[in-house]
């Protein structure tokens, strides 16, 4: 399977560097499982009102922490029993996969090209816009993101679109600096001092010589800070400061079942089971592509 | 020259501290309406006891004004009265504070002594089924959250096996009286065993679950660094001379392959102190970041100003501290 996509990967026969690294993802049988996982979260979350067997949104007390199918009192059209409000676990689950992979692919992409433009300015420029964005960084990393973000969506309140701003906040900082890094290292070379040679202005340098050639490791950040984003959007709901009822979201589902531990354990732990799943997945595809991208590892 | 390092690293402070004491500052400013209506919510207050706070908070002053006395007060301690604890601020956070870094720090501790052995390890044996399940353990580490990993330990070792206690620092019968309000310094200063491995009882489960993704980064760190140093000329060389593999692993290359770890662990000490809110939530555990958490749920804007200020300085501290030990293991940085 994975030989045959490495194939179909390599047909093209033009081998680019992208089509070599892309080649050696897919070779890495695990971290291309791991990515398969991460395509099936992302159709389960798109194909959520065909696939999920009820509406997550619908009360019923009587079913109140019914237990899953397997379990005496149990049905198995409630596969994974019901939560405090008699809502099936399973249908929220899977509608809580599009909050969280919304929140993470929004917050990651608003993050990385605010940082990377900032980033580019830096790096490029430098000088005065070096030192101020850079000090802006500074200062920003030196809070931690939990307690920054907490403090944020204290100040601002609940809501899809606080957690998002509250997350951006301070992720662009990340890309900004490894994009900052990239461009003074890029700078030097032959490539950017011919272009200025030939007289090509800033602008042209930076969107057309210097981004190319430097996005392979902003996308590798990207895709390993997706997973941290999960999380960070799941604790936030989880202490409450994140989204509001009755949206499903994976933290605020395992919160909701805090209170009932004892006599209903199904309700805290399949959502848990559904972030660590997917969490575990980009973390393992992320490694990979991390792994087949970076050239220092080309033994 | 050293001292010179550390002077040169403190003024470099001086615009990162102001920068903190600004966001934290305007961090008020994104409340949507009128802080003083969101703090007094439901109680029915008097339009003048509504007046006489905003005149407490200095909310009638222009935001440079509020800016400057935000900053002149958080120089002496004074961060105005908590409305939900009815007392100061300043007592608030010095109340809480000990309990939130002795977590941290029993945490980190664990996270160290599961992280380096596991490291050297899988290092020494790249490749082996050792080697291949330390992988699989920090990629799951990481991976799993706090606040689940919190519970399934409570439900599994509270709960289930009733060998841990569900939640608090201490019982009750083994309180002491308060002298730097760590537990575990407090009853060895007491000279009570019996209350320090009643503290540590109590401590175990809540640190574990702080330090777990800790472990399982600086488990990675090692890992890398060691491989490294290993294929160093040097301990090539110590080998050929004949000296012990223990030998030459422990006192020629751990200590060179710490440098990394230990940066590192500095470094991501802030990851540590955010994750107290969730663990301190999860455990009931009576620190400042749950104070922090406690505090938005109450509108009491003043205790989460305090509270995420004091934490990013405490982060501050920490970085400038792992800056100088950085510098002093590795003296090839100072030049």
């Amino acid at each position: 399977m994975t030989d045959g996509a490495a194939a179909a990967v390599s047909a093209g026969r033009s081998d680019s560097l992208t089509r070599i690294n892309l080649r050696r993802f897919a070779r890495d049988r695990i971290s291309f499982v791991a990515a398969l996982a991460v395509v099936l979260f992302v159709v389960v979350a798109l194909a959520a009102p065909w696939l999920a067997p009820h509406d997550p949104y619908d009360t019923d007390l009587l079913r109140r922490l019914q237990p899953p199918g397997w379990m005496e009192g149990g049905d198995w059209s409630y596969v994974l029993g019901c939560d405090t409000l008699g809502r099936d676990i399973l249908s929220r689950i899977i509608y809580g996969a599009r909050i969280s992979m919304s929140i993470g692919v929004v917050v990651v992409l608003l993050a990385c090209v605010a940082g990377t433009l900032l980033g580019l300015a830096a790096g490029y420029f430098g000088g005065a816009v070096d030192v101020i964005i850079s000090r802006l960084v500074d200062v920003l990393l030196a809070f931690p993101y939990l307690i920054f973000a907490i403090g944020l969506m204290g100040m601002m309140g609940p809501g899809l679109q606080n957690i998002v701003l509250a997350l951006v906040y301070k992720e662009w900082t990340i890309s900004c600096r490894v994009v900052r890094g990239e461009t003074l290292a890029a700078r030097e070379h032959d490539y950017v001092r011919a272009a200025r040679a030939v007289g090509a202005s800033s602008r042209h340098i930076m969107w057309r010589e210097i981004l190319p050639n430097i996005l392979s490791p902003v996308i590798v950040v990207a895709t390993t800070r997706m997973a941290t984003i999960i999380i960070l959007e799941a604790s936030l709901s989880f202490l409450g400061l994140g989204l509001q009822p009755p949206l499903a979201s994976w933290g605020s589902m395992v919160a909701d079942g805090r209170a009932h531990l004892l006599e209903a354990w199904w309700v805290s732990t399949f959502p848990g089971v559904a972030i660590f799943g997917l969490v575990l997945a980009v973390n393992v595809a992320a490694q990979g592509l991390r792994d087949a991208f970076d050239p220092r590892l080309v033994r | 020259m050293r001292l010179a390092f550390i002077v040169e690293r403190l003024l470099q402070l001086i615009p990162v501290l102001i920068g903190v004491s600004l966001v934290v500052f305007l961090m008020t400013l994104l409340t949507p309406g009128d802080p003083v209506e969101i703090m007094l919510g439901d109680q029915r207050a008097t339009k003048e006891q509504a007046e006489s706070l905003r005149r407490d908070m200095g909310l009638d002053l222009p935001p440079a004004e509020r800016y400057a006395r935000f900053v002149a007060n958080a120089l002496t301690g004074e961060f105005g009265r908590s409305f939900f604890h009815r007392r100061p601020v300043a007592d608030v956070v010095a109340e809480r504070l000990p309990a939130t870094i002795e977590l941290t720090i029993v945490a980190m501790a664990i996270a160290l002594a599961v992280a380096i052995p596991l490291g050297v390890v899988a290092a020494v044996r790249r490749g082996s089924l050792v080697d291949k399940a330390a992988t699989v353990v920090s990629l799951v580490g990481v991976s799993m959250p706090a606040f689940w990993l919190g519970i399934v330990l409570i439900l599994i070792f509270a709960v289930q096996l009733g060998w841990m206690p569900v939640s608090g620092r201490i019982d009750y019968a083994y309180e002491l009286p308060r002298i730097t309000g760590m537990y575990l310094v407090d009853s060895l200063l007491h000279a009570r065993l019996d209350a320090f491995a009643n503290a540590l009882h109590h401590i175990l489960l809540p640190a574990a679950t702080l330090g777990l993704a800790m472990a399982a980064l600086l488990m990675r760190v090692t890992r890398a660094s060691m491989i490294e140093v290993l294929e160093q000329d040097y301990i090539v060389f110590a080998e050929a001379k004949g000296l012990g593999r223990a030998r030459v692993l422990l006192r020629h290359a751990l200590k060179n392959a710490l440098i990394p770890t230990v940066t590192v662990a500095a470094l991501e000490t802030g990851y540590l102190l955010g994750g107290n809110t969730i663990v301190e939530t999860v455990f009931g555990w009576p620190g400042l970041a749950r104070v922090i958490v406690e505090a938005i749920y109450a509108r009491d804007f003043p205790v989460v100003q305090a509270g995420v200020l004091v934490i990013a300085v405490i982060y501050v501290g920490v970085n400038l501290a792992a800056d100088i030990l950085y510098s002093w293991l590795n003296p090839r940085v100072r030049q």
